[in-house]
């Protein structure tokens, strides 16, 4: 590692392609940045932004296309040559291990301090506190990274990829975990750091790109659709060519007609893996016919409350009500028998079975009733019937039903479980960031879905990390923080700050 | 008075009992910590049992005797990090289900051995092995002298390897980027860390040390061989793993546990208590059951990711 | 793919791996200085000389298919069994207990007793391991193999102490086996004069039903549901830790009665060494037949063969017979391996597309000649991402040039 080597000029992509099975990931993406630029690199889910930024790092292997720094071509074999180079990524998915110190985290990289079989702990501090100093990052270097909230962690990622040399900084949707307050923050902090430093910004959140960045590059379906200077255009302008067509998101429009209330949560206390109280007496009333937002930071008790009322987590004390029938501590079985439904939140491993076809997972919760069994067998024509008629009607696209799920898009998955749990009926649905990573077809497709069954009489509970999703679609918002309901406020009185006061703690009166 | 005779004599037992499963659970945990879950390490240790054995035996009475132990011993690490590198070839480049590739490979070691056996030697034939060293002056101490000095020079070895083993996984650049390759091996590889390769060492490491394990069951505690002697060593180095949460002190916990139960299991023979062999033989084994039950189940701070193979190109 | 390709696919594969499995056992042959051709020709024709041979390949099937047929619900469901070789011994002991114990019943009650008690001995011991996993998460694998050595020892004890044949002490060599059962208690032979009995029925029929359970039956459908995603079973109500121990209790159930059916069809006594390993071969059986009953049963007959054939080396080639665990061992390996690198979406797509240029050789050619480069790529190992070397930039294909094309 270089230290603080040479200057990076610019930075050239060309012609990069790169496929996965089934999937052309990038095809023939080109961008240039230049020193001390912003580049926002834009695009919805699944537009290639990510591949294309591990390409660079040298995580992944181009098809096709190269790599330029400063004009001379690049080969990187793995993330070390890109280091070696000055460029340094900050994921999505904070690339931390959790049972290391933030120095162990930080030493991990460090090639320099890797002298054979001796590991020096102190040249690793040294590093981390000059550039925690420079930059104004302040990180506990001896804490274990799992001690740590989501906001220092953010933090740590950041030392981390400053103190590996980078003098170019790609930086994968870093607000996408933070409060509004947080992200206003580190935008901030970013603004202050570009001044020696080149950044490659990621991001589909449009505000954040004007912000921020000088220029913008457009990425849809693996192409650039767009490039040019973020000064020039209007973010309404960005949107349309983000997604290729005017995509207005449905709003909840429907006359509010308060029903009774349905889902009754009092007093919740329930306990998280690590043995603290997730949910320290949550208080929520979910009524019919409403949609009901929750908004809060990821961490503050939003999956622990979502397993609880599914019967999938232990309650400690305190009772939670559907219908008036009490089902706390029920089993998972019986609170679905209940006319519960539930859009999990890794529909990879909690809402289908991967490798079970399309048309077993559209009975995953049925099959044992007598319209899909009689005396203990299977009635496949049932079951094969019920899978053609889910497909047509939630326009489920696959080869044919008997294809494993798994291998399905994720739009396609959602709507997999979608229809399962919509056709069952449900008095109360449980959608746990139902659109996370699908484009905005697919999101747009579930946020109708979703405002059918509201007026239907459904009562639906949305936990999302996405203000705009929860403020398009309910009718009143819950905001969660620290395992409690800070305040439920009506959803046509909802401002973004407002919000994200509360999801910050701060209550104002 | 007696009583302490009696306890110095489980203990004498005892100590050298822990050597093969302190061995090759140090072995395990390296693999472990890595992310790599051995079950083949019993059919390892069978090979390095063999092939230890086999220099001696043939070098018995030659000019080369002197060097039959040595050689056994190179033999036995040098096959037992072969096979941990075919079980990395399995289950770290094919991806192959830990548990059951841990089966066959148990299979493959165990077979092997007792093929070569009945071809090379055939029957029950002891050899001369590794006589124990007492440490001069140590070994005459009263109590502590049997217990602790008066074993063979691997005994001293395994021991020796306790702060090794720690010193290695915790101290150094190796020992940092095994932990982090079998907790979070995909932030191992942003950070440039080639995680198939450290889990290739890893494995060999393992296989080594399990190899290593064997060899010093013919050649110190038994001085023959039979294609039955280990007899579920491997698999409750396995477990001692768990019991010792990844641990190197933890480790040797377990197993002198284990070895001090069997001791005393002898000694109460010995004093002419008597219940079926059938059932002291039985001891250990549930041990390893009730030991296994009563494991905490935290994870915190063990390697998360094991069990699960690596995929760069498998998108979260 | 449809449903043909996909099962060609899966024989491919099993083929394949055998392949690499005997050439592994070859470096062993070869280490001991014996010729492998003439030796897997012992074992894979000395065997189907005569009838009696071939009646012995299908009395050693009976256990396999029966042991595979449990392992293969058990590996379904999510848990790994490998606990059969004890299971088989307990079944055994339960057998004898009632065979010997209630000798004045009529066959058509003592038999069938006999063999569901077998069934519920295996069981037993299987449940174990089941409930330890489903109520303390204790690792199956550990649980069972123990469990191996304590029934072994179980099983050594009661033969030369509680169940000993008294005409052993008296004036027998002392070796360890119980009394004959009484006739009621033995399974009838198929063909008079050799061992070949109706437990090849029974253990057909089952195969049957197993495959009506794990594929017709809402049990089925939850048992597969928490082998193939636990979390997904979990999250649609399925009581996933409850199929565990089912699935516990089945696997055990059916190696129980495999020794049942050992004991009252063969040896009519329990004896020692009675279930030479059928156990971890019935692991190899399930895995070999794609844990499907339809694979199980063919699967089953081959390593009847290849465990006759096994004991015959010795006398024919000088190879002993701990062979065969070495042959099952590497069949396990490579056959993981191979079903791991089959399913690999990344390595179908790169074969898939090779295929596809085989199939268009002469446009090959001479996009060949435009970029040597890329396609000396081609030639580089498959399954490693390392091998795509980045393409000159004139590589950058028009529109139109389909994805697979673009693929050097």
């Amino acid at each position: 590692m270089g230290g603080e080597g040479a200057r990076i000029t610019s930075l050239g992509l060309e012609g990069i392609t790169k496929r996965f099975p089934g999937v052309l990931a990038c095809d023939g993406v080109s961008l240039d940045v230049g020193e001390g630029e912003v580049l926002a690199l834009v695009g919805e889910n699944g537009a290639g932004k990510t591949t294309l930024m591990n390409i660079l790092m040298g995580l992944y292997r181009p098809d096709e296309g190269r790599i330029l720094l400063n004009g001379v071509e690049q080969r990187f074999r793995s993330p070390s040559d890109a280091f070696a180079a000055g460029i340094g990524m900050v994921h999505q998915h904070f690339m931390l291990v959790p049972n290391l110190t933030v120095t162990e985290n930080v030493a991990l990289g460090m090639r320099s301090a890797h002298r054979g079989l001796r590991l020096d702990m102190k040249a690793v501090r040294r590093r981390i506190a000059e550039v925690s100093e420079r930059h104004g990052l302040p990180v506990q270097a001896e804490a274990y990274v799992w001690q740590l909230s989501v906001g220092e962690q953010q933090r740590v990622e950041l030392v981390k990829t400053l103190c590996l040399g980078a003098r170019f900084l790609i930086l994968d949707e870093p607000t996408s975990a933070l409060t509004p307050q947080e992200t206003d923050e580190l935008i901030a902090l970013l603004k202050h750091m570009t001044r020696e430093l080149s950044v490659i910004f990621i991001s589909h959140k449009l505000h954040e790109v004007k912000a921020l960045s000088d220029t913008v590059t457009i990425l849809r379906q693996g192409r650039v659709v767009f490039r040019g200077r973020t000064a020039d255009h209007s973010p309404a302008d960005l949107a349309a060519l983000m997604t290729g067509h005017e995509v207005v998101l449905p709003c909840n429009a429907c006359a509010d007609e308060c029903g009774k209330p349905l889902l009754v949560a009092r007093d919740l206390k329930v306990r998280g893996d690590r043995g603290h109280l997730a949910l320290d007496g949550l208080e929520l009333e979910l009524r019919s016919g409403e949609i009901l937002g929750l908004a809060g930071v990821s961490g503050n008790g939003q999956r622990e409350l979502a397993e609880a009322i599914n019967g999938l987590r232990r309650i400690e004390s305190g009772s939670i009500e559907l219908a008036g029938e009490a089902i706390a501590n029920l089993g998972p079985e019986e609170v679905i028998a209940k006319g519960m439904g539930y859009i999990p939140e890794d529909r990879n491993t909690e809402g289908i079975v991967p490798s079970f076809s399309i048309k077993e997972n559209l009975v995953l919760k049925d099959f044992g009733t007598p319209a899909f069994s009689r005396a203990s067998f299977l009635r496949l024509g049932a079951i094969d019937g019920n899978a053609e008629a889910l497909k047509e009607r939630f326009d489920i696209r696959c080869p044919s039903t008997k294809t494993a799920a798994g291998s399905l898009s994720g739009g396609n998955i959602q709507k997999v479980i979608l229809a399962r749990e919509l056709a069952r009926g449900p008095k109360a649905l449980v959608a746990v960031y139902p659109t996370r990573g699908l484009d905005m077809g697919a999101e747009e497709y579930i946020h109708n879905q979703l405002l059918a069954r509201r007026c239907e009489g459904v009562g639906i509970l949305l936990i999302s990390e996405e203000l705009e999703e929860i403020m398009n679609l309910s009718d009143r918002i819950a905001v969660i923080y620290k395992g409690r309901v800070l305040a439920v406020i009506p959803g046509k009185d909802a401002t973004k700050a407002r919000l994200g006061m509360l999801m910050a703690g701060v209550v104002d009166e | 008075m007696d009583l302490l005779a009696t306890l110095q004599n489980i203990l004498s037992i005892g100590v050298p009992f822990s050597v093969a499963l302190l061995i090759a659970g140090l072995g395990e945990m390296f693999n472990q910590r890595a992310g790599v879950f051995n079950l083949g390490c019993e059919g390892i240790m069978a090979m390095g049992a063999f092939l230890a054995f086999l220099p001696p035996f043939f070098l018995k009475a030659g000019p080369w005797a002197a060097y039959g132990n040595l050689l056994g011993l190179a033999a036995a690490m040098g096959a037992g990090a072969l096979l941990g590198l075919l079980f990395a070839l399995v289950t770290v480049s094919f991806k192959a289900p830990q548990g059951i590739a841990g089966i066959g490979l148990q299979m493959l070691g165990w077979g092997a051995a007792g093929t070569l056996f009945r071809h090379f030697v055939g029957g029950v034939t002891g050899i001369e092995g590794i006589p124990t060293l007492p440490i001069p002056g140590l070994s005459k101490l009263p109590f502590l002298g049997p217990v602790l000095f008066n074993h063979s020079v691997i005994a001293y070895l395994a021991f020796l390897l306790v702060p090794a083993s720690w010193w290695l996984l915790f101290k150094t650049p190796w020992g940092l980027k095994v932990r982090a390759v079998g907790t979070y091996p995909r932030a191992a590889d942003t950070l440039g860390i080639d995680v198939r390769r450290i889990r290739y060492q890893a494995l060999a490491l393992g296989g080594a040390m399990a190899g290593l394990a064997g060899a010093y069951l013919s050649l110190c505690q038994a001085k023959m061989f039979a294609d039955d002697m280990i007899a579920g060593r491997g698999f409750i180095a396995v477990a001692l793993v768990y019991f010792g949460r990844w641990h190197p002190a933890g480790i040797l916990f377990g197993a002198l546990l284990f070895s001090l139960a069997q001791a005393f299991q002898l000694a109460v023979q010995v004093l002419g208590i008597k219940f079926p062999y059938e059932f002291a033989v039985m001891l250990p084994y549930v041990l390893v059951i009730v030991v296994l039950s009563l494991a905490r189940k935290s994870r915190m701070l063990g390697p998360s990711a094991l069990g699960k193979p690596f995929d760069r190109e498998m998108r979260i | 793919m449809n449903k043909a390709t996909k099962t060609a696919y899966g024989a491919v594969v099993v083929v394949l791996a055998a392949l690499v499995a005997v050439a592994v056992s070859s470096l062993v042959l070869v280490a001991i200085g014996a010729n492998p051709l003439a030796t897997f020709k012992v074992i894979l024709t000395e065997p189907l000389k005569d009838l009696f041979g071939i009646t012995e390949i299908l009395v050693r099937s009976v256990p396999l298919i029966l042991v595979a047929l449990g392992i293969a619900i058990s590996f379904r469901s999510g848990i790994l069994n490998i606990g059969a070789e004890g299971q088989i011994q307990l079944g055994i002991i339960s057998a004898t207990l009632v065979a010997l114990f209630l000798p004045d019943l009529p066959k058509a009650l003592l038999l069938p007793l006999a063999l569901v008690a077998g069934a519920l001995g295996g069981a037993l011991w299987g449940g174990i391991a089941g409930a330890l996993k489903a109520r303390l998460g204790v690792n199956e694998i550990l649980s069972t193999v123990m469990l191996n050595y304590i029934a072994a020892q179980l099983y050594s004890f009661l033969l030369r102490g509680p169940l000993l044949d008294p005409a052993e002490i008296t004036m027998g060599s002392g070796t360890p086996q119980s009394m004959r059962f009484p006739k009621a208690a033995w399974l009838d032979r198929i063909i008079p004069g050799t061992r070949l009995h109706w437990g090849l029925a029974v253990a057909l029929a089952l195969a049957f039903l197993v495959w009506l359970l794990l594929w017709r039956t809402t049990i089925g459908f939850k048992m597969r549901a928490a082998g193939a995603e636990a979390k997904a079973a979990r999250y649609a109500g399925v009581k996933v830790e409850r199929y565990l121990l089912v699935a516990m209790l089945f696997a055990g159930g059916f190696a129980g009665l495999a020794g049942a059916i050992e004991a009252t069809g063969v040896h009519r006594r329990a004896i020692e060494g009675i279930s030479s390993g059928y156990g971890f071969s019935g692991i190899v059986v399930a895995l070999f037949g794609g844990l499907h009953p339809a694979g199980i049963v063919p699967a089953a007959a081959f390593f009847g063969l290849l465990l006759l054939g096994a004991d015959m080396t010795q006398r024919a080639v000088g190879v002993p017979a701990n062979m065969v665990l070495v042959l099952q061992g590497s069949i396990i390996l490579a056959i993981v391996s191979a079903r791991m690198l089959a399913n690999n979406p990344y390595l179908q797509d790169r074969v898939g597309r090779r295929l596809e240029r085989l199939l268009r050789p002469r446009r090959r050619a001479t996009e060949a000649d435009l970029a040597p480069e890329a396609a000396a790529s081609d030639a580089a190992p498959a399954n490693s991402a390392t091998s795509a070397t980045p393409a000159p930039a004139s590589a950058a294909a028009p529109a139109e040039t389909s994805d697979a094309e673009r693929g050097s």
